[in-house]
């Protein structure tokens, strides 16, 4: 129904916009902000390839809508390294092999960067809980913990 | 890509402006609360309304707090939010240790309490770790606020006790006394999955160890969560043997009503599932009251 | 200067940097101005006629076309079956793009609408009306061949659109010869890819060129131009098909679906870009599903352990209509690798290709192999447990040993090379069979269940031979091209027709071509997924693009070099066979003074002039070769895993896994080993957690990611792998292939493991999944068998 202008900040940078109420904060970041690097894979909120920064708090930006993003702060993956130089997370992730067909990996990258946040120094049993939200079809997981542990250590 | 049906969208930053929204729309609106339920259901077609109350500006329904002897938790309080409660952790971990066992990290940085109560789903969590605890919930309408059991409030999978127009406000457990302990058994396919059944259980042992008062909450054994009661009278007043555990495990499983869910479990298969997830609840319940681990 | 090795190298990949910054361009992230949305309309009934389609509502409320199967009748044609099964009185029903008179499982394309946003689209596409009258439908394939059964097809009796025969030895005499003959029934049952990206395609026509641009999910898209021109008409040199990031396929891009070509048609007709993607719902009921083979099987051994013969019947269920691998999946792919890496002197196997009311079925990652390997281990596990015999003895017992390459067996594969004991050995070794047996006695005593489960496999790949290949029935010959390009300067470009889709290709050949070319990694870049830019290339499925693209590319630096030589001899004023090449260098024989490098000898041969090119030969440098490989490639191995079974829950975990892979030389171990992961946990997820399941009206109830139970970080345990390294003897650079091994070898290691913890309660078989709800079932009834007795 009719559009509504929200205004939020977007990877550090101010942003309005009017969107339908019925649109998802997946399809607003992709189509109206143009950041396509957070990807999404599934109706159900289940895959996580959709995972972004909302607030401090990491969530699935298929499972909320814009609107309800009015007034927020938004991080996503294009918003991850500062001036250039990677992110250790990244780093990692690049380092470790931890992606192969790329399409999961922002998510994950998001995810492992809020939960490095919470806990700077997990366990792998941890890590592999936390990151649980996240499906990955390519890596069978094993360099992932790897490289999100290998971050954590390289941030401490 | 996936896109919603239209819907007319508000968002009240009162609870009263979201009860007279209901009214307006009564039969053609919802609550958004943690989205986490209700919004893959609409990406899936199968809710669809017309309206759209979001509930997540109102101010001053997210808290934890104890106050006497209860412990008060706000509706929009999200399951993350209980997870890495300090008060929690120490006076009803059971909460805790439900808290961590919902959805996946994101969902539960988003998904409320009080908004997968409403949702009544058979294999939520909450009203299982709710009956163990004796909780009650507090339904606010127009003309203000009641308390209502637990017990109380699950009319039907999917069919809480909700008028259209009326809205959970807080979710109350009372205090555990010393000498309490709890425990959540979920058993799931693979992490994240809906339980294919779950028991909660909390109890109180008194100065010689016997369960003093005990509450056992079934997930996914039945239309709506249930109380198993005739377990619970087995074990009230007993010393907690591996016998009287056993036997009331036996009951709990003779009184739940599982049905078989072609994915996740059959219905013996669950039955059998509510003895062993009761006896380890009640033996871990045990253990924490007595101060172990 | 002296150039590292980068052939055996851990080189960091190259396509990361994009892909961990989101910069990644998968086909939905691309956005041209002008862009219209489709939405598909698709049956709700697994079976139904289609009385009438109405579109009247959708384009009154705005949509810009709105198209029923009907309105396709000569405009398009059906998709075609690219692998036609010779010998095997094969029937090719019509496979519409958009269903015309009947529907045949539910989610089978009926009609389509075009508007200006997705959310027009979406709102649009609820006003389609479709009328139906239902009929009654099948979706096992055993129930499909019943003389009752509802019939998908007037001119397909039975429901059977094939039958196909293999055999080799003398199978009578083998079971006559037998002390023990051990029947079973195995399922491996049905499974959805699920890659994480869905499918989906963005069709650009322009009126003025005549030329349409395709962006489409696809592992192949010269194979994807080739199909849409027969479908659509378009002409095949005014197709540009461009895959550009594709977020995984396992096998499920590389399918000719009707979708794409309805989309393309629908930007012709509007003459503007139209985009169309899967949501996961429709990925899951409509992109092909996998396996969904069942087999009866007969094995006859001599007390010692040793088979003499293998006899296989097989229902393979085929969906709805024949997909573009799909008849050669269930038979070639599979009754080639019967034997396994065993001695088997005869062997049968007969399969029957059934139509049923659900979603086509076709390749996915092992396509054929995993069937054959499942069967082999668990009967190889079953006879162990009939014999008393340790399941590793049985294996020691039937192994070919590396002095009998190559081996033929009488499934007409030719093995080339092996060493099967040798890394069946090591896997036992690393893990500690010995010691697990050790302790899975005593732990029994105190009731817990430990099990260990083996999986040795040999497998097809590296697709392949073209004549082998079209002797079968399919459609091309699975060579591979690539032209490799030296500029003036230097950098050198590689075009290569293999299409990965996060194997790593895009590093692992610049590291073949910086190796060969002796030319800095940095200065090479691999160019694939663009017809418009590539030969025609095969693309990537089949463990192929490693030994394929990548000896396609090696020959093709050979000729690089070649070429190369004959300049470098006139630079240096000597005769062509006194000069010597190390990578980047030539130089003359003894003179190690005289020399030139690979950017002098690149230069030269643009500039051309008297000094720099002898005369008669053509200017420039640059080579394109396809090559087509001699013989398939058999990789093998063996995995070993141990699990505990919870008694109480039946819930398994898996304690250990350890994997010895042999996929010969490895150019860069890291991305081999990634592949193994990932192939291992899609293996384990079989065998435990996933299946496709429909209900006996044809529904799908495992549409959607909570209920089709793919492994999270949290269920999957930590891999060990090692390796052993048989360099394939026939292709260019020793390489094998690895894509497909993992989940062709896991599966059966995991199976056998819970097997083995269970065969002290007289258990000799569980069907997969192996979920705690299906092993309970079988416990009790085992316990209440054993206690009326």
């Amino acid at each position: 129904m009719s559009a509504r202008v929200i205004t939020l900040t977007v990877n550090g940078r101010r942003v309005s916009c009017p969107v339908e109420p019925r649109k998802l904060l997946v399809n607003f970041i992709r189509q109206d902000l143009g950041l396509t690097g957070t990807h999404w894979g599934c109706d159900t909120g289940n895959c996580g390839a959709c995972t972004v920064i909302l607030n401090g708090k990491s969530v699935k930006s298929c499972n909320i809508l814009a609107v309800q993003a009015d007034g927020g702060e938004l991080l996503t993956i294009e918003g991850l390294a500062e001036n250039g130089e990677l992110h250790p997370i990244q780093k990692a992730f690049w380092e470790n092999h931890a992606l192969q067909c790329g399409f999961c990996t922002p998510g994950f990258i998001m995810q492992a960067y809020w939960l490095l946040k919470q806990d700077p120094n997990p366990t792998g049993e941890v890590v592999r809980n936390m990151l649980s939200g996240n499906i990955c079809r390519c890596t069978g997981y094993q360099n992932i913990i790897k490289a999100v542990l290998a971050a954590a250590k390289e941030m401490r | 890509m996936l896109v919603l049906d239209s819907f007319e969208y508000f968002a009240p930053t009162t609870v009263r402006q979201a009860l007279a929204l209901a009214e307006k729309y009564r039969g053609r609106s919802r609550f958004l609360a943690g989205g986490q339920s209700l919004l893959p259901m609409m990406k899936l077609g199968l809710a669809s309304p017309n309206v759209l109350i979001d509930l997540n500006r109102i101010k001053g329904l997210e808290y934890i707090k104890e106050a006497g002897k209860w412990i008060r938790i706000g509706a929009m309080t999200r399951h993350n939010a209980i997870a890495s409660s300090k008060v929690l952790a120490e006076k009803a971990p059971i909460m805790v240790e439900a808290a961590n066992q919902i959805g996946d990290p994101q969902v539960r940085n988003m998904g409320t309490i009080g908004g997968s109560l409403a949702h009544a789903d058979p294999a939520g969590d909450w009203g299982s770790v709710l009956i163990a605890l004796r909780g009650l919930v507090q339904v606010t309408g127009r003309r203000g606020s009641k308390l209502v059991m637990i017990d109380k409030f699950f009319v039907n999978s999917f069919t809480p006790r909700l008028r259209s127009g009326e809205l959970i406000t807080e979710v109350r457990i009372p205090t555990p006394p010393r000498r309490s302990g709890g425990a959540y058994v979920k058993l799931e396919r693979r992490a994240g999955d809906f339980a294919i059944a779950a028991a909660a259980v909390q109890l109180t042992l008194d100065n010689n160890d016997r369960i003093r008062s005990v509450g056992i909450g079934l997930t996914s054994l039945g239309p709506t969560n249930l109380r198993a009661v005739k377990a619970e009278k087995i074990l009230t007043g007993q010393l907690p043997t591996a016998e009287v555990v056993e036997e009331a495990a036996k009951a709990a499983a003779a009184e739940s009503k599982p049905v078989t869910d072609p994915l996740r479990g059959s219905q013996d298969y669950k039955r059998a599932m509510a003895a062993v997830l009761t006896k380890r609840a009640i033996m871990m319940a045990v253990s924490r009251a007595r101060g172990g681990g | 200067m002296a150039v590292t090795a980068l052939f055996g190298a851990r080189v960091k990949r190259r396509e990361d940097p994009r892909l961990i910054t989101g910069r990644g361009k998968y086909t939905d992230d691309i956005q041209i101005p002008g862009t219209t949305y489709a939405v598909f309309v698709r049956s709700p009934y697994a079976h139904a006629r289609i009385k009438n389609v109405n579109v009247e509502k959708a384009l009154k409320a705005g949509a810009i076309a709105a198209v029923a199967g009907r309105d396709l009748e000569g405009k398009i044609g059906p998709v075609p079956c690219a692998w036609v099964i010779t010998n095997a009185d094969i029937k090719v029903p019509k496979y519409n793009p958009l269903a015309v008179d009947k529907v045949r499982y539910v989610g089978d394309p009926v009609a389509v609408v075009v508007a200006e946003t997705p959310e027009k689209a979406h709102d649009c596409a609820k006003l389609v009306e479709v009328e139906y009258e239902p009929l009654p439908a099948v979706v096992n394939q055993e129930e499909a061949v019943k003389e009752n059964a509802p019939l998908l097809y007037e001119d397909v009796p039975s429901n059977i659109a094939f039958t196909w025969r293999l055999e080799g030895g003398n199978l009578e005499e083998a079971f006559k010869e037998a002390d023990v003959v051990v029947e079973q029934r195995l399922i491996n049952h049905r499974l959805q890819p699920t890659a994480m990206e869905t499918r989906g395609v963005l069709a650009s026509y322009d009126p003025s060129t005549e030329n349409v641009t395709v962006w489409m999910t696809s592992q192949n898209p010269h194979i994807h131009r080739f199909l849409l021109s027969v479908m659509t008409g378009i002409p095949e040199h005014k197709i540009r098909v461009i895959a550009t990031d594709v977020g995984g396929g396992f096998g499920s891009k590389i399918h000719a679906y009707g979708a794409e070509a309805v989309v393309t048609y629908l930007s012709k007709i509007l003459g503007r870009p139209v985009k169309w993607m899967e949501t996961r719902r429709e990925n899951f009921m409509a992109t092909i599903h996998g396996r969904d083979h069942m087999q009866y099987v007969r094995l006859a051994a001599k007390r010692n352990g040793k088979v003499l013969g293998l006899e296989v019947k097989a229902y393979a269920n085929l969906g709805a209509y024949l997909s573009t691998a799909a008849p050669g999946i269930p038979t070639w792919l599979f009754g080639l690798m019967l034997s396994g890496p065993y001695k088997i002197p005869a062997i049968r196997c007969e399969v029957f290709g059934v139509l049923t009311n659900t979603a086509p079925v076709d390749a996915y990652r092992g396509a054929g192999r995993p069937e054959a390997t499942y069967l082999l281990e668990r009967m190889m596990d079953i006879l162990a447990r009939r014999l008393g015999m340790d399941p590793a003895e049985v294996r020691r017992v039937n192994f070919i040993s590396r002095q009998e390459f190559p081996y033929q067996t009488p499934v007409i594969a030719m093995y080339d090379s092996g060493d099967y004991l040798t890394a069946f050995n090591k896997a036992l070794e690393k893990l500690g069979y010995s010691e697990f047996r050790k302790q899975q006695e005593a732990s029994r005593k105190k009731g817990r269940l430990l099990g260990i489960g083996i999986s040795s496999y040999v497998e097809i790949c590296g697709l392949g031979p073209s004549r082998a290949v079209r002797s079968t029935g399919f459609g091309l010959g699975l060579w591979e091209s690539a032209t490799v390009r030296v500029h003036p300067t230097g950098k050198v470009t590689v075009y290569t027709g293999g299409n990965p889709h996060g194997q790593g290709e895009e590093t692992t050949f610049a590291q073949i071509v910086a190796d060969q070319l002796g030319v800095p990694f940095e200065d090479v870049e691999v160019i694939h997924g663009d017809t418009g830019m590539i030969p025609f290339g095969m693309g990537t499925y089949g463990s192929r693009t490693t030994p394929v693209a990548g000896g396609a590319i090696a020959q093709a630096c050979n000729k690089i070099i070649d070429k190369g030589r004959k300049i470098a001899a006139h630079l240096l004023e000597a005769s062509e066979k006194d000069i010597e090449y190390r990578p980047g260098m030539y130089s003359v024989k003894g003179l190690p003074d005289k020399k030139v490098t690979i950017q002098q000898v690149a230069l030269a041969s643009y500039a051309a002039g008297a000094n720099e090119l002898p005369q008669g030969l053509e200017p420039g440098l640059e080579a394109t070769a396809f090559y087509d490989p001699e013989n398939f490639t058999f990789p093998f191995g063996t995995h070993v895993c141990t699990v505990e079974i919870d008694p109480e829950t039946y819930m398994v975990k898996i304690l250990k896994y350890v994997a010895v892979d042999d996929c010969g030389k490895r150019i860069n171990p890291m991305i081999v080993e990634g592949q193994i992961h990932g192939g291992i946990v899609q293996g384990i997820a079989q065998a435990l957690w996933e299946q496709a399941v429909y209900d006996e009206n044809g529904n799908l109830l495992t549409a959607t990611l909570t209920d089709y139970a793919v492994p999270t970080s949290a269920d999957v345990p930590e891999i060990e792998l090692d390796e052993t390294v048989t360099p394939s003897p026939h292709n260019p650079l020793g390489v094998k292939g690895v894509g497909e091994t993992g989940t062709i070898a896991a599966t059966p290691a995991v199976v056998n493991a819970v097997l083995d913890a269970l065969s002290h309660l007289g258990i000799e078989h569980i069907d997969m999944p192996l979920t705690p709800t299906n092993i309970w079932k079988v416990v009790e009834k085992t316990k209440s068998a054993r206690e009326i007795k």
